[in-house]
This record gives structure tokens, sequence and C-alpha cells, in this order.
């Protein structure tokens, strides 16, 4: 299939960026939205052009680095895949696609569609762990029992692959889905509970910090989540967090 | 506990707390003002009360004031805030995909419902508080109804009172469901008090709108 693609290029971190207009063609409807992206590269320097920079790692949904807002929406128009996880099928010959990089005050344009999320790794580093001894005496995860019902909505919660999809796709640029799913991973399971009060006030506050929007409950992230981590996770997230202003 | 009202959480539960206020005054406002329909002469014994009862005009009118001013100046805070998140926009964003419109335009619809009051104190509660704390005015209790029935005499007023409350009820679709996650509510339960919160968001706007149509239907000699 032949396709017209604009992609924002933007050179550094402080350039005017734009949309530059590229045609593709002999793109199979089998290939990843990421393989495409590698023709064009492949076309780009073959032409003498600079190749698009962008994230990609894993190329299997599970490492979170691709990052692309495509026809408007994040990792494009299918449901609970990501970017390299995007199939070339869910185009039509001649189709114009948009590419843009993850808009955030919370993640900076770094060049082209590669887009700063170190600000979720500091959100985990104020309070995404638990504090546990590894001298030897360490207790067996396996011996603690846990419901079975905590166990599964603990796992779910962290699925979360810290992609950005939910920031990206809220119109607030909120980034509670993130914040609530790793907050919500330990506060399920007892091995979290003995930092939880500390755990959701620091996340919090460092989220706050990082310039991310309020969250306005339209439920975008849900939808747009590659991983399907649910509002809940933001219900808990803001229990903890009222139980322990109160508490603190 | 002091950093509270600070932080997005915070703020995000404050504004839930006083949408839930104000959609309990809604439900009361809404059941004096059914009476106009079906007794007038209760709704002239109510209104009366409602107007000269000190609890509720020194206590209850400034908490109310208070409520409806909290909601809209942080509503705005917060909106200011989420703009400044996201200083560069996309060129294609396709909000309708995953958000229904109400969520996506609570700032439009508040806005609306703000001009709204802005016309709805002109009516009613400036010629009030003229009546009674600036001419200090013999209490008639008999003289609401006539009052209120003269107000919907304009065409164009109650127009503008049913557009209002199209935009309340898109408002309150949103708002009032979604009160429950903001405070951490979200289980099986929750979603059956969120379809309550529809029916309800719906209910209630269109019983104002079919009041104002009524009086202005059934007007009395002035």
């Amino acid at each position: 299939m032949k396709l017209t693609l604009k992609v924002w290029r933007q050179k550094n971190a402080t350039a005017k960026g734009q949309l530059v207009t590229y045609t593709i063609d002999g793109i199979d409807g089998d290939m990843s939205f990421l393989e495409m992206m590698d023709m064009l590269n492949n076309k780009l320097i073959n032409e003498g052009d600079a190749p698009v920079t962008f994230d990609h790692d894993c190329r299997e949904g599970i490492c979170g680095s691709c990052s692309m807002f495509i026809n408007g929406e994040a990792h494009g128009p299918d449901r609970l895949v990501t970017t390299c996880q995007l199939h070339m099928r869910k185009f039509k010959d001649g189709d114009t696609i948009t590419i843009e990089p993850f808009r955030a005050a919370g993640f900076p344009v770094i060049k082209d569609l590669m887009v700063d999320r170190s600000a979720f790794d500091r959100i985990q580093h104020a309070g995404g762990f638990i504090s546990v001894n590894t001298s030897g005496n360490t207790q067996d995860a396996n011996s603690i029992p846990i419901e079975k019902e905590n166990a599964d909505n603990a796992f779910a919660a962290a699925t979360c692959i810290g992609c950005g999809a939910c920031v990206a796709s809220c119109k607030n640029s909120s980034a509670m889905l993130f914040v609530g799913a790793k907050v919500s991973q330990f506060a399920l399971l007892p091995q979290g509970e003995v930092e939880a009060t500390n755990r959701v006030l620091n996340m919090v506050k460092q989220m706050d910090e990082e310039g991310f929007g309020n969250c306005t409950n339209t439920g975008a992230c849900e939808v747009e989540c590659p991983k399907g981590i649910s509002l809940e996770n933001i219900a808990r997230m803001n229990r903890e967090y009222l139980a322990a202003s109160l508490e603190g | 506990m002091s950093g509270l009202l600070k932080s997005s959480i915070g703020r995000k539960v404050a504004m839930a707390l006083s949408g839930l206020f104000l959609v309990v005054f809604l439900t009361q406002h809404f059941v004096i003002n059914s009476t106009a329909v079906i007794a007038p002469d209760t709704f002239n014994a109510w209104s009366h009360f409602m107007g000269t009862n000190p609890l509720v005009q020194f206590v209850l009118q400034p908490i109310l004031i208070f409520g409806v001013v909290f909601h809209f100046v942080m509503g705005f805070v917060l909106e200011l805030q989420n703009r400044k998140a996201r200083p560069v926009g996309y060129v294609e964003y396709k909000g309708s995909a995953n958000a229904p419109w109400t969520s996506r335009n609570m700032i439009l619809s508040g806005i609306t419902i703000l001009a709204f009051l802005g016309l709805h104190f002109y009516d009613f509660w400036i010629p009030e508080m003229i009546h009674k704390y600036v001419e200090f005015a013999p209490e008639d209790p008999t003289r609401y109804y006539a009052e209120t029935v003269h107000k919907f005499e304009s065409p164009v007023r109650v127009g503008l009172y049913v557009i209002s409350f199209v935009f309340l009820a898109l408002h309150l679709w949103h708002g009032f469901a979604s009160t429950f996650q903001s405070v951490g509510f979200n289980n099986s339960y929750s979603k059956a008090l969120s379809k309550f919160a529809k029916v309800w968001s719906v209910a209630i706007p269109v019983g104002f709108i079919l009041i104002a149509v009524y009086l202005h239907f059934n007007q009395i000699p002035h």
C-alpha cells in the first residue's frame, strides 16, 4: 500500500518543529508500524536526509519505549496495543497518517518523535518500591498468603509498562493512571503496607512537581492504555492519598 | 493534611465534594420549584420560609454562596493548570475516540451555567435582597408565586433558561457520576450509584425546564 505520512520533525529540544510530509510505497499490511517507520528511515538515509528519531526497544509490547501519537491517538487507532504491535493492516492504501510525539509539559520533546519520559522514573524513585532486606533473610514471597482478588488486581496494576500513553491521551496531560497503577500494585499487597503512607504522599507530590495536569475523570487514559490499566487504580490512589493525608 | 488542598488529588476531591453539595442544593431547589406547578400555596409557604428563616438566610445561604464560588473558582484554577500541562498542543487530537463530549467540555458547560447564574441572580436573588435588606419592604407571604410566574412571561427568558438547563444536564451527566471516582469510591456499588447519578442528571434539569415552560404558558394577571 502507498501512504502519505505527516511526521513531526524537530531538530532538538529547543528548536521549533513542524510536520513534514513524506510518501512511502510498498507497505505490507503485516508490517508493524515501527517496521513502516524503519522503511521510511531507510528511504530518508538513502536520499541523504536525516532519519526520523523515535523510541523503540523490545518491539513486542512490553518495554513501553515506543510512544507515537498516531492520527490523534496514543499508539494509534487500535486498542490494547503499543505502536510496535500496531499492524499496518489497520490503514488503507492512500491513507494520510499524522505522526506526532507525545505532548505534555512533563514529557519534553528531545528530537522528532522522541520525548523525555524520565519524569516517570522520578515518580517511581519517590516511592514506587518496597524496602526489603536482601542480606539473606528475605522471606519467600510465595509463603505469604494473599487473597486471590488482591493478587490479581496487584498483578493487573503491575502490567503498566510506563509508556505514557495515559498522559499523552488525557486532555489535561494527567499522569494519574500511571501513578495510580504504581501505587496500587503495592497497596494491594502486604509487602507494600509498611511504606504505604509515605509512598502515596511522595509519589503524588513528585507527580505534581513534574507539571502533569489534574485528572477530570474523562477516562481517555483507560481507553488508550495498551495494557488496559483500569480507572479503579486511580480511585484506589485517591483513597490511599486521602487516608495518608489525614494520617500524616 | 495542610497540603491537601495544594495537591492535585486534594483539589479533585474538593471539586467532587463541592459538586455533591450543589447536587443536594439543586434537589431541594427542584422540590420547592415543583410545588409552583402542583400547589401554589405550598410554593408560597415554602418560599416564605426559605426567604425569612434566619438559619436559611444567614447560615445556609452564605454556605451555599461559598460552595458555588469555590466550585467555579477551583474549576478555573484547575483548567488553567491543565492547559499549562500541555504547552504545545497536538496538530491532530481525536478526543472523541476515547472520552465523551460531556467529560471533555466541563469548562464550557460550567461557564454557561455560571452565565446563567448571573441571569438567575439578576432575576430573583438581587431583587429579593433589595426587597428585604435595602427597601425593608413589608413581607407578604403570598407574593412569591405571582412574582415567579411573571418572571417567565418572556419567551426569550424561558428560552435562555431552557438552554441553560440543557447545559446543566450536560455538566451533571459527567460531574455527578464522576464524584464517586474522585473520592475513591469505585466498585460494584459505585457503578449502580453512577447509573442513578446519570438518571438524576437528566431528570432534574428536565424537571426545571418543564416547570419554566409550564409557568410561561400558565400566566396569571399582573
